[in-house]
């Protein structure tokens, strides 16, 4: 998948998890939860989602670069580019 | 013959989750719904575990937990179950407090508390906003040396009044005390103070019911009277259970049963490192229960001004060991109206409870028991004739339970009704470490206990659980029988 793919993903996640928050807007370089009202149990939801559609393995002492969309794209790029 | 409840069973599952409360169901279905093939065992004839309730003539259904849970139940109901759970679930509005240092009637939020501690308990207003902020901000992995009291102590000195107005409700949410690590209490009572104290409309029962049929849309094999006798464990590893004589392999496996039953009797001693040993026989149980239940006449309504849940105490002050004492003085009611079973019959209830001592009920000769029994149920009408006068001629049910049939329903050591004290949560996440596939989902570590915590925890269990079996399946391709 390419950064872009990704990112659309993430977004498709977030949707699911979020579904009264508008996350078309969204500000790539500013922290999640500066943006959406997501807890610690959602961004568990997103990992466990990553996990279930591509086999994606996020161990729990990186769950902090799910912090924003940039970094979550960059952090699971090389995860993800071959798939 | 006696009936096989495991006919049909298969002889492999990716995972074996011990137990059905609130914990072990969440973490079924999740990882029904992540594609994992997923049995379910209780030893009970019924779901639920501790959310449970019972039927007596006259029309009574008693719920044993409902009352009541924070508003987080709302999303993680809606996210793990289902959108028709989570939208059957009510605020209780009329939360009150009778003892001799105060009476009030709250909606038990942030906003009304602040009005309260500002004008009734005159406290300044820098220092509540300073206090919910601090309790607010709480992370469980915070230090845990500063207790309860000690928080208290600094933002309420020699207010024994609010303490008791914020540590009552907590204290029969949860079991905790002023003794326990601050952070315990500071992140259930955030959670409680977001919004306030919900319920489940439909009763338990209802609840129960609608998991099970949501447990088995996701796939999950469900058996009843199936008591997991033994983990296996080969080559280090866990490799299946024992359940009713039967062998069943597993990929993994999830135990909803009280953590130290877990760890040596289910799987042994001898299969963990000496160190983790001491550490789990370490971990102090949370105490356990006695309640009262009460059923009134057809005819009979209580007004609603009563109240959903009543903290009534006749002690002076708050403490933990008053609160544990058989000389009972502080009992907290909850008021089930007909708007709980809207579909039921209209039936007003009552359930008193009083947090226990075990070892206080263990040993009572069978007939001492029996009179305990009828003199708690004695002392409690007599309590309550104050809230709802003529009880005793109002009522055609009253019935007492222990923490002895706490223990005989849930198998939980010493009849715990609120599982473990925090440090059960590190024992709680360690075992994978010490038995890879062996993972413990219920209430541990006080944070993750309640409806709430029990949910959330299973679905934290499940996400490990899944990640684990995708690694072993990764290991050794052959090993899994994913569907």
């Amino acid at each position: 998948m390419t950064p872009a793919e990704i990112r659309e993903e993430v977004l498709d996640i977030l949707r699911d998890i979020a579904p009264d928050d508008d996350i078309s807007d969204i500000d790539d370089a500013k922290p999640f939860r500066e943006q959406l009202e997501l807890d610690s149990m959602d961004f568990l939801d997103i990992v466990m989602e990553l996990r279930k559609r591509h086999r994606v393995q996020i161990p729990e002492e990186e769950y902090t670069e799910l912090a924003s969309m940039a970094s979550t794209v960059a952090y699971l790029e090389p995860k993800m580019k071959d798939l | 013959m006696p009936k096989d409840f495991l006919a049909g069973a298969k002889d492999y599952y990716d995972v074996v989750v011990i137990g059905s409360g609130l914990a072990g169901m969440t973490a079924a279905n999740t990882l029904a719904r992540a594609g994992r093939s997923v049995l379910l065992c209780e030893q009970h004839y019924k779901l639920g575990g501790m959310a449970t309730w019972f039927k007596r003539p006259g029309g009574h259904i008693f719920d044993i937990s409902l009352h009541g849970f924070p508003i987080g139940m709302i999303k993680s109901c809606k996210r793990y179950w289902t959108r028709e759970i989570a939208d059957s679930i009510v605020q209780l509005k009329n939360i009150r407090f009778d003892n001799p240092m105060f009476s009030l009637t709250t909606s038990f939020n942030r906003e009304d508390f602040t009005k309260l501690l500002i004008e009734q308990f005159q406290v300044p207003a820098e220092t509540v906003h300073a206090f919910f902020d601090a309790a607010r901000q709480m992370n469980f992995y915070d230090d845990q040396q500063t207790t309860t009291r000690e928080l208290f102590d600094r933002f309420f000195p020699g207010r024994e009044d609010v303490i008791r107005l914020l540590m009552e409700p907590i204290t029969y949410a949860n079991g905790s005390t002023l003794e326990d690590p601050a952070i315990s209490y500071g992140i259930v009572f955030s959670n409680f103070m977001s919004k306030g104290v919900f319920t489940f409309e439909g009763g338990t029962d209802r609840l129960i019911n609608l998991m099970e049929a949501d447990l088995k849309k996701s796939g999950v094999d469900i058996r009843i009277r199936c008591d997991v006798e033994k983990v296996l464990v080969e080559n280090g590893r866990t490799s299946g259970v024992v359940i009713n004589g039967r062998t069943i392999k597993a990929g993994s496996v999830v135990s909803n049963s009280n953590l130290r039953a877990t760890v040596l009797e289910l799987v042994g001693e001898d299969k963990f490192d000496p160190k983790f040993i001491d550490e789990a026989k370490a971990v102090r149980l949370n105490n356990s229960s006695t309640q009262v239940y009460m059923g009134l006449k057809p005819e009979e309504l209580v007004p609603e001004e009563t109240g959903d849940l009543l903290f009534s105490s006749t002690a002076e002050t708050f403490r933990t060991d008053l609160l544990l004492s058989r000389d009972i003085t502080s009992r907290t009611y909850s008021f089930y109206y007909p708007r709980t079973r809207p579909e039921g019959r209209p039936r007003c209830l009552i359930v008193s409870s009083t947090n226990a001592r075990y070892e206080d009920w263990a040993n009572l000769p069978e007939d001492e028991y029996e009179a305990s029994k009828q003199d708690l149920v004695e002392t409690t009408l007599d309590a309550i004739e104050k809230y709802v006068p003529n009880i005793r001629d109002r009522i055609d049910h009253a019935e007492a339970s222990t923490p002895r049939t706490f223990q005989h329903y849930t198998k939980h050591n010493l009849g715990s009704s609120f599982g473990t004290k925090f440090e059960g949560l590190a024992v709680s996440r360690a075992l994978p470490e010490q038995l890879p596939g062996l993972y413990h989902a219920g209430s541990v570590g006080i944070i993750m206990s309640g409806w709430l915590g029990a949910i959330n925890y299973g679905v934290i269990v499940s996400n490990d659980v899944d990640a684990y079996l995708l690694k072993s399946a990764e290991k050794n391709p052959f090993a899994s029988t994913t569907k």
